[in-house]
């Protein structure tokens, strides 16, 4: 797995071909989420565009109104930076400055808020558990994929995060 | 013109609350836990929003994590909306209410 480090100001990866695909897949994923697949009963829009007065419905009615606009666009291009930066087809160095930098935090964060939605983490799930379970389960399932995606995101995450702070 | 000046006049004595209007102090911005945010992007986003401190960034993230809400800012209606707008486009889960 990569990790990213600060290197002359930028923050440098380089990622096996297996992890940008992976990378783009779910960057398109989200894009997928906000533009064409756009539904507010979806759980997933739920807890990326939350109700900002819970026990006020048409308050948080005319927040979105004023609102949503800019965030859907906000995390379309958040998600359009990480597939902007990535090499075209092969594995490859990825080299970020500190806006795309954060960019890509907030998009990984949206994918990983995505896929805790579907995966339905809570408080207190051990996902090395859950994995185990899965795999024990069926090894080849999308689960056992969906959960290994989830966890390196948030490793990647975090690395990034630690380059960025340190 | 720009640049600052010193005030022509000395302040005023600032006062009681009952000088600010009330449609200025009654409204707050909350963070509530979520399992999927990590702890050092949520202390970091408090910093980098509301500019605190590593130090206060890092309780409020704890009093989020443990209590499972925390106030994370104070003052007019508009601004708080605003406040949960940016925590929203870093993927918090914030709301706002009457303080």
């Amino acid at each position: 797995m990569s990790m990213f480090r600060r290197q002359a100001g930028r923050y440098v990866a380089t990622f096996a071909v297996d992890e940008v695909r992976v990378l783009r897949k779910v960057a398109t994923e989200v894009v997928g989420l906000l533009t064409d697949g756009f539904d507010h009963t979806d759980p997933v829009v739920g807890r990326l565009f939350p109700e900002v007065y819970p026990e006020d419905a048409a308050g948080s009615a005319e927040f979105r109104r004023y609102t949503e606009g800019d965030l859907k666009t906000a995390k379309i291009d958040q998600a359009g930076a990480i597939l902007a930066a990535l090499p075209d087809e092969a594995g490859g160095e990825v080299r970020l400055d500190a806006e795309a930098a954060e960019a890509w935090l907030r998009a990984l964060n949206d994918a990983r808020l995505a896929m805790g939605v579907r995966l339905e983490i809570k408080d207190g799930t051990d996902l090395g558990e859950e994995l185990d379970d899965a795999v024990a389960e069926d090894p080849a399932s999308s689960r056992v994929f969906q959960l290994s995606v989830y966890a390196y995101l948030g490793y990647l995450q975090e690395s990034l995060l630690n380059a960025l702070i340190d | 013109m720009g640049g600052m000046a010193a005030p022509q006049v000395a302040p005023v004595e600032t006062p009681a609350t009952d000088e600010v209007p009330a449609s200025d102090r009654q409204w707050v911005t909350i963070v509530w836990d979520d399992p999927v945010n990590l702890m050092t992007y949520v202390t970091w986003v408090f910093q980098k929003l509301f500019g605190y401190s590593r130090e206060r960034a890092e309780q409020l993230m704890l009093d989020v994590h443990h209590k499972g809400r925390a106030v994370v800012s104070t003052g007019a209606r508009e601004r708080m909306e605003h406040d949960a707008s940016q925590l929203h486009a870093y993927g918090l889960w914030a709301t706002v209410d009457r303080s």
